[in-house]
């Protein structure tokens, strides 16, 4: 009887490990792939891609780099570090303003606020396009960088002022007592104790702005000026047949958000989670 | 205690505020304006055509195509992404498996959807090539020529191929945030039903799958106003073809607004697309509240 039920918990515990393992295959399995054929020459790739390569064309992702990759890093960091910079401030401005103030119509500006949540870019995107245009904006960072911002304000103070509820009002009336304004307390108290939540905002916007297509294709001409993901289709086209090349080019572009979450999975889980509940 | 009339305040609310009104809720309201004008990128005249980009819309021969394939993505999403992703997160959290596994695979899982939509989109032009790319030759290998096909240059499976991209890359992240929503069930309930003699598979269906319902309803919601604004996916490999077989509503938006330079019909659209997705939000932002204490 015992026996039994180890024997059938053990087939279970294989099973389950099988199937998930099966997955995890899945998932990886064309990426394997395709890191293999970043490391080929065209001609062999075309001969059969399931192949090894005869001599490791490390190269690629050295030519890649060079032709304009680094450009698009260099502006996809630019344009990311302001954009977060921005929306973490004024996220926080907003949420500090919204729980420690009785401010007339505090209400309803935080409804307005959180029903940005619920509006597309594609709706935007024909009138945000002549409105960037008439002034004067259309095709530089900026064109990206305030609509990334105001975008992602509504996500990020919803999950700042849950936190900001959350701590105690103890805090702050020591501080009164002590004369500071409420900017100082802000700045003093608030911010570095909410830098958990700093942090989870900070990793899942990032990831947002970071892999951001639709605007950036619409509102950017210039070349100088492309983020990644708009600099790969560029790259597509620029490299014409060197899929080599292009391979190695996409998986570089794919590295650094990878790199981070395994670094920083803890935070990206708990603003992901917190975000999608209340979002 | 504040007598003082303080304008402080203010100070905190108004540069936020701004900006989410600047550009997110002038945009659409004008958006909606433009629904009814005709009107060119290149020029700032326009002309009031009443209801006339709506009827041109609606009596487009790509508009049942398109409508058509948002939904294939819709509901393909919410079987595989929504309804397999949720089944994993039951079988991560089982206790046959080892916490360090557990993480590793979830990790796993979530990885591509870390990844630029482009940059998947040119991956699996790679993948989806007739000639070199995996699928074809994986099918050459096992020596199943007959089973090989065009994939993104058939008129028939082109949109199919590109549902399929998209849940590679987003059943884990459904899966993690299920996962979590799991993992935030009360220990005592399942104790209570293990003491009651409820197997795994009543206790998940029965105890964990109530108690993490409004989680999963907001993850449905997510897919479906993703599935309606679905775009760059498409953009980025097959830009709608071949002929118009895997438009979608989105892609027609950005190609009447910058190829065609038909902006009131582009506008047109975006209020379809406004309609569709707002009506899912409301309805997620009442589903989030009610669970609230």
């Amino acid at each position: 009887m015992a026996d039994k039920y180890i024997i059938k918990t053990r087939i279970q515990k294989v099973l389950l490990h099988v199937f998930l393992l099966l997955l995890v295959c899945i998932i990886l399995f064309p990426v394997c792939w395709l890191v293999l054929n970043s490391l080929k020459t065209n001609q062999e790739m075309f001969l059969n891609s399931l192949a090894l390569p005869k001599k490791w064309m490390f190269v690629n992702y050295a030519t890649a780099w060079g032709k304009g990759l680094f450009f698009y890093f260099k502006n996809s960091v630019i344009v990311s570090a302001i954009s977060i910079f921005f929306i973490l401030l004024l996220s926080s401005m907003l949420a500090y303003g919204l729980t420690r103030f009785q401010l007339p119509g505090g209400t309803f500006v935080f409804f307005l606020i959180l029903g940005g949540m619920a509006l597309s870019e594609q709706v935007a995107l024909v009138p945000l396009y002549k409105i960037l245009q008439a002034l004067k904006l259309y095709n530089t960072r900026l064109a990206l960088i305030l609509p990334y911002i105001a975008f992602r304000i509504p996500f990020t103070m919803f999950l700042m002022r849950a936190y900001f509820i959350s701590i105690p009002k103890e805090l702050e009336e020591a501080a009164i007592v002590d004369g500071c304004n409420s900017f100082q307390r802000f700045t003093r108290i608030i911010l570095p104790i909410s830098k958990p939540v700093l942090a989870s905002c900070a990793i899942v916007n990032l990831n947002n702005v970071w892999n951001e297509f639709l605007f950036a294709n619409v509102f950017l001409e210039n070349k100088k000026l492309m983020t990644i993901p708009l600099g790969l289709m560029t790259f597509q086209g620029d490299l014409k047949s060197d899929y080599v090349v292009m391979l190695a080019g996409i998986l570089i572009a794919s590295l650094p958000m990878v790199l981070l979450f395994l670094c920083m999975s803890k935070q990206f889980v708990r603003g992901l989670t917190a975000g999608a509940v209340k979002g | 205690m504040k007598k003082k009339k303080n304008l402080a305040p203010y100070a905190y609310v108004i540069p936020g505020l701004l900006m989410v009104l600047g550009f997110v809720y002038i945009p659409i309201i004008v958006n909606l304006v433009y629904s009814f004008f005709r009107l060119s990128s290149y020029s700032a005249s326009m002309k009031f055509v009443g209801l006339d980009n709506f009827r041109r819309l609606f009596t487009n021969e790509t508009f049942p195509i398109m409508i058509r394939n948002n939904v294939y993505y819709c509901v393909i999403s919410l079987i595989c992404q929504v309804g397999f992703g949720t089944f994993l997160a039951f079988m991560l959290e089982s206790n046959l498996i080892g916490d360090r596994f557990k993480t590793v695979c979830r990790n796993i899982y979530f990885i591509p959807a870390l990844v630029s939509l482009t940059a998947v989109g040119m991956m699996f032009n790679f993948i989806y090539n007739p000639q070199m790319g995996l699928l074809n030759t994986m099918l050459k290998h096992f020596g199943f020529v007959s089973l090989q096909q065009t994939w993104l240059g058939d008129r028939n499976l082109a949109i199919f191929c590109i549902i399929a991209m998209s849940q590679w890359q987003f059943t884990g992240y459904i899966t993690l945030l299920m996962v979590v929503a799991f993992q935030n069930v009360s220990r005592d309930y399942i104790e209570a039903a293990v003491i009651d003699g409820a197997g795994p598979v009543r206790r998940a269906w029965n105890i964990v799958l109530p108690l993490a319902k409004e989680q999963l309803l907001v993850c449905s919601i997510i897919t479906v106003i993703g599935a309606f604004k679905l775009f760059t996916e498409v953009y980025s490999t097959t830009v709608g073809g071949p002929g118009n077989s895997s438009q979608v509503l989105g892609l027609f938006l950005y190609q009447n607004a910058f190829l065609h330079d038909d902006m009131g019909m582009a506008a047109a659209t975006g209020v379809l697309i406004f309609i569709i997705t707002v009506t899912a939000s409301i309805f997620q932002l009442k589903v989030s509240h009610s669970g609230e204490v």
